[in-house]
Parts: C-alpha cells; structure tokens; sequence
C-alpha cells in the first residue's frame, strides 16, 4: 500500500511535468508542423542559467524568472534565425534541423557549463509528510510542480479562448495564407508561439532539475516521454498532451517502481509504439481521411 | 594503332562499364580493394585501429543513408541497432578459445537485427516523418537499458569483453605474400572492417540501381502516385528498413571487435545522431557521401580536441568539441547545402558541364544526389 502510494504520487507529479513538456512539443507542431527535438536542450540551457543566476547568490525565484525570460528569448531566437528558412520545405529537413540544434546545444551547455553533475536547489521541502504511520509522498516541490504546470495552462487557456493575440495565433495556426489575407502578422505569430513553447519547455526543465541533478544530458529522456506523451494525446491538441503527460508519468511510474527503472524508456517506447499502431491520431481521435 | 586505338579500347571498356551498373560497381570495388590494403599496409597500428572504426561508422552510415535518402524515413535509432549486432558478437566471442569463425559472427549478428529491425520496420512503415523520428529516438534512448537489466547475461553497466577471433592462419599467408608484414591484430581487425565494408558497398549499390532501389525513391518522392503505379508502400518501407538495419548489425558486429568491449555507453543517442551528421553531410543517398561522412567522425574529433587543446580548454571541454561540430554541421548543411557534400558536387558539376543531361544525370541532382 505505501508502495503504491508513493508510486502513484510520484506518477502524478512526473506525469505533470510530461505534460508540461508535451505541451511545449504541441504548441509548435501547431504552429509550423515541426517537432522540436532540440525543446530539451533548450530547457536545459535554461536551467542552467537559473543555476548560474543561484550560484551567484541571487534567490531561486530570480533563477527561475531568468530562465522562463531566457526560454523565451531562445525560443523566439531560435525560430527566427535558425527555423523560418526551413518552413515550408520537405519535413525531413525541419527534423534534422532540431536534431543539429540538439547536438549544438548540448555540446555548448558541456563546454560552457561542464559535463559534471552539479545539484539543483528546490524552494519547498523535498520530503512526503506523515499521516499515521504512512508517508505521503507528495513533497512541497511536488506540490508547487503541480500548480505552477496546472497556472500555465490556465493562463495558456485564457490566452488563446480569450485574447485578439490567441485568435490570431490560433488563425495562424490554422491556415496561414488566409490569416495573413485577413491582416494577421504570420510571422510574428510564429515567433511567438515558439518563445511561448520554450517558455512552457524551460519550466518543465526547472521542475524536473528541482531538488536533483543537473548535467548536459539530463533532459533526453524527458524529450522522448514528452513525446510519447504528446502522441498519446495526437501531437495536435493541447488537452490530449496534458491528459497524455499524466497517463504516461502514472504508467512509467509504476514500471519504475515494480519492475525496474532501466526498463522506463522500453516501456514509453512499447506505449508508443502501441498508440502508433492501434490509434495513429492519438487516444480522442477519430478517422479521419487522407488528402492527397 | 598506338595511343589512338587505346583510348579507343579505354573508351568501350568505359561504355561497357557504364551501361552495366554491376560490373562498374565491382570495378570500384576492386580498386577500392586495393586501395584499402595499400594505405592498411602502410599506416601504423594506431591508424589501422582508426581504419576500423571508419569501416564500422561506414557501414552503419551506408545504411542509414540509403534509408533516409533513398526512402525518405529518418531513423535516429541506428545506434540501438548497431548495440544489438554488437551484443550478438559478443556473446558469441565471450572468449578466445570460443573458436567461433568471424564469418559466422557477423552474419549472426546480421540475422538478429534483420529479425528486430524488421519487428521495429513494421511499425515504422505506418509513420512519416516527425512520428519514425520520435519512435526511433524512443529506440535508442530504450535500447541500453535492456543491458542494464539484463545486467546477469549482458555485463550491465561494465558490459562484455569480446576476444579477439584468432587470426586464420591463410589470411596471414596472404597478407605475408602481398605485402611482407605480419598481421598484427588491429591491422586483422581494419582488414575484417574493410572487406565487410566493400561487400555491403557493392549489394548496396546494387540494390539502389535495381528495381527494389527503384520502388523505394518511388515511394518517398509520392506516396500516392507510387501506390497507384502498384507498389506496396508498406512492403517496401519494411524492406528499406530491414536492408538497413542489417547494415547496422553489421557495423556492431565489426564495432565489437575492434572495441573489444560492448557497453551501454557504447551506444548512446549521440552514436546515433553522428551517424545522421555523416549521412547528411555526405550527401542523402549517396554511398559515397557516407563514407567520407564515417571519415569525418572517424578523424575529426581528435583534430578538434587537438585544436581545443591549444586554444586553452580543459580535456573535457575540449573533448565536446566534436560534437559541437558536428551539431553546427548539421545546422549548416540543411540551411545551406542540404544536398551535401557529394548532392551539391554533383549539382555544380551538372551546372558546369551541361553538354550531356543524360536522364540519369538530371534525377541524380534533383533527387538531391544517389550512388
């Protein structure tokens, strides 16, 4: 019972980070119909920053605001430098490209930052509290990861339901010659859409590196849950990421706990490759035809 | 007669060569036979050991590109492939009186991964794009932690030692006789590299000139119009994967022997991903391209850390130097020259010569360059 406990809470918390990631993946296949492999090097970019910003003695929540700013600029950087001479072009090229900017990334962060592990701080206790003679695993960090992930998509929602600035994103998304006939600056749009999506990529960074180790590589299996996760969901809406992210974080979880952690990406991997085989657009999805 | 009527004969001898694919395909071979023992022979220990490892990335890297190039699916998990040819190799040689003929060990390992790329070649051949990228890259970061698991058979983290195939006692005749050296074990190891490379040059550029080569560019230049024309996209998006992955069992078969160890580390992501920085630089689809590619990955990292060296950095730094250029390569080639090396030649020469657009020429450039 403790076991399944502290099982199921930990699933909930990874799974909300996953979400958080996934969504990050959703946010630009929405937009440009990229994947973005290179999300997790970016978050990790960025949670170094943090961690430099902490290490010169500045307080968690100044690391954290750098780099939520520095995701979105390297986001909106990203996108306009290195992906809009892509768009449009065979989707093979996109791929390779967010494959480069990972390899890049990653080489830079280790030769900047090093390659050794160094510890992440956390701004709420890392321990369950007792009820009676169980422990709940739900920590003070799991907490806060739970609402900032669960804020973000408020705000998310909002932005797009609720704003002329989301309607344009969401008109853009869409269909981007007629948006632009309507007056909508396309490109703007898709920059911002990035810088958001890194935004959103850089906290799911931060919260997994709380209380834990950070080094170069520390985000690469991350990418390839909060991919599965988005898949789960159909890569195209933002609630099936969510729900996705917490169906895997939940299940990974579980295969972490009773059969063993080396089996984790095997096992996201056998998801995937199930929702692929059985249900290509996702768990809510419907048949939908091919166009030629 | 005389120099007249010889290059009259060269020039038939050429046609012929040129009108029949195969022959002009064992013709470079021959000659790349001959090549790779004269610069084996002539290069110390040390740069045979290099040798082996550009046989490997070579092999691996041929593979990979005609998949990605010719078929148009992009697999990030040929390094997860080239771990379980390697861990087949290895449990095969777990000693050196295991006595198992090399022979045989590479074509277990070829068996194996044929076997499980055509499990993963099933599944993929319902995805395009970004979802085989995504489902491959869950291949590689899954792969190593089976080794792990398994750890009782398959050596967990500290993975397997892999003896060394007792050299047969023929080959070191021949050597003896062409070149008057002995073979030493990484010289035996480059050779064993090399012959396997030519061999899977010479199937591959078969393959691709053929009616199977041809199905699968079909298939990636128009779904639609190649299933029409009545081609299975399905079958022959397996095949490409499972002619593919063999490459890659391959390539961890040579890679276990020359290492002599196989670990999880062996065989990360960034294995992976440099094989795709080969093949893209090289040019998609082009055997060639591929291997200048393998080149690359082969020398380049010792050039660069030597540079980072003088420049100031640490040894760490400096050693993720490498794939620092390799990543901005990557960057590069695709927003610059996304036909590659050998695809941008190729285009530059058809711009500077263009007397004879033979047909076969203009589909070379704009398929973004082929064997």
């Amino acid at each position: 019972m403790q076991q399944f406990l502290t099982t199921s809470l930990t699933g909930l918390t990874l799974g909300m980070v996953y979400a958080a990631f996934a969504l990050a993946l959703v946010l630009i296949w929405r937009s440009t119909r990229i994947v973005n492999f290179a999300q997790a090097p970016m978050a990790m970019i960025t949670t170094y920053v943090a961690l430099v910003v902490v290490d010169a003695g500045m307080s968690y929540w100044i690391g954290f605001a750098a780099a939520l700013l520095s995701g979105l600029i390297l986001g909106a950087v990203t996108e306009r430098v290195v992906i809009r001479p892509v768009e449009g072009k065979p989707e093979i090229n996109a791929v390779i490209l967010t494959l480069g900017l990972f390899v890049l990334l990653h080489a830079l962060a280790a030769v900047i930052f090093g390659s050794r592990y160094r510890s992440f701080p956390a701004p709420f206790g890392l321990r369950g509290f007792q009820v009676g003679d169980m422990t709940v695993a739900l920590t003070g960090f799991g907490i806060f990861t739970i609402v900032s992930v669960v804020v973000v998509m408020l705000l998310l929602v909002v932005l797009f339901r609720y704003t002329d600035l989301g309607l344009m994103m969401r008109a853009s998304a869409f269909n981007q010659e007629v948006a632009r006939l309507l007056g909508v600056k396309v490109g703007r749009m898709l920059t911002l859409g990035w810088a958001l999506a890194a935004l959103v990529g850089s906290l799911s960074g931060l919260l997994i590196a709380g209380g834990s180790l950070v080094h170069p590589s520390y985000m690469d299996s991350v990418v390839v849950y909060g991919f599965v996760a988005a898949v789960l969901g159909g890569l195209d809406s933002p609630g099936g990421a969510v729900i996705g992210g917490l169906i895997l974080g939940i299940s990974l979880s579980f295969v972490s706990g009773y059969v063993g952690s080396e089996l984790v990406a095997l096992a996201a991997l056998v998801v995937l490759m199930a929702v692929l085989l059985l249900k290509p657009g996702g768990l809510f999805s419907h048949a939908t035809a091919r166009r030629v | 007669m005389g120099t007249a009527s010889i290059a009259s004969r060269l020039g038939q001898v050429r046609s012929k060569l040129g009108t029949s694919p195969p022959l002009m395909h064992l013709a470079l071979a021959l000659a790349g036979l001959v090549m790779v023992i004269v610069v084996l022979e002539s290069t110390s220990q040390f740069r045979n050991g290099q040798f082996a490892a550009m046989a490997y990335l070579g092999i691996a890297a041929g593979g990979l590109t005609m998949l990605t190039g010719l078929n148009g699916q992009l697999s990030l998990g040929h390094g997860a492939l080239m771990a379980i040819g390697a861990y087949t190799a290895a449990l095969l040689l777990p000693d050196a009186d295991a006595g198992t003929p090399v022979v045989l060990v590479l074509l277990a390992a070829i068996l194996v991964t044929t076997v499980i790329g055509g499990l993963i070649g099933v599944a993929a051949a319902r995805l395009h794009g970004p979802y085989i990228a995504g489902a491959t890259l869950a291949l590689a970061v899954a792969v190593p932690g089976i080794a792990l698991y398994f750890g009782e058979t398959l050596g967990g983290e500290q993975g397997l030692t892999v003896s060394l195939p007792e050299i047969p006692g023929w080959f070191a005749d021949v050597v003896y006789f062409v070149s008057a050296h002995d073979v030493t074990g990484s010289k035996y190891v480059a050779y064993i590299g090399w012959l396997s490379l030519i061999v899977t040059y010479v199937l591959l550029a078969n393959l691709s000139r053929s009616r199977v080569g041809r199905k699968w560019r079909a298939v990636r230049d128009d779904e639609v119009s190649a299933e029409i024309a009545g081609i299975n996209l399905a079958r022959t998006r397996v095949v490409a994967f499972v002619v593919s992955a063999a490459c890659a069992g391959l390539a961890g078969a040579v890679m276990a022997i020359a290492v002599r160890i196989t670990a999880p580390s062996g065989f990360t992501l960034t294995l992976s991903l440099s094989l795709l920085t080969a093949v893209v630089l090289g040019g998609l689809g082009s055997l060639g391209g591929a291997l200048i590619g393998a080149a690359l990955l082969t020398f380049l990292p010792q050039l660069v850390t030597g540079l980072g060296h003088d420049a100031g950095l640490s040894d760490l730094q400096a050693a993720e130097l490498a794939p620092l250029v390799y990543g901005l390569t990557l960057v590069l080639v695709i927003l610059l020259a996304p036909a590659g090396i050998v695809g941008s030649l190729r285009t530059w020469q058809a711009r500077r010569v263009p007397s004879k657009p033979t047909s076969e020429q203009q589909l070379g450039v704009q398929s973004g360059g082929k064997k």
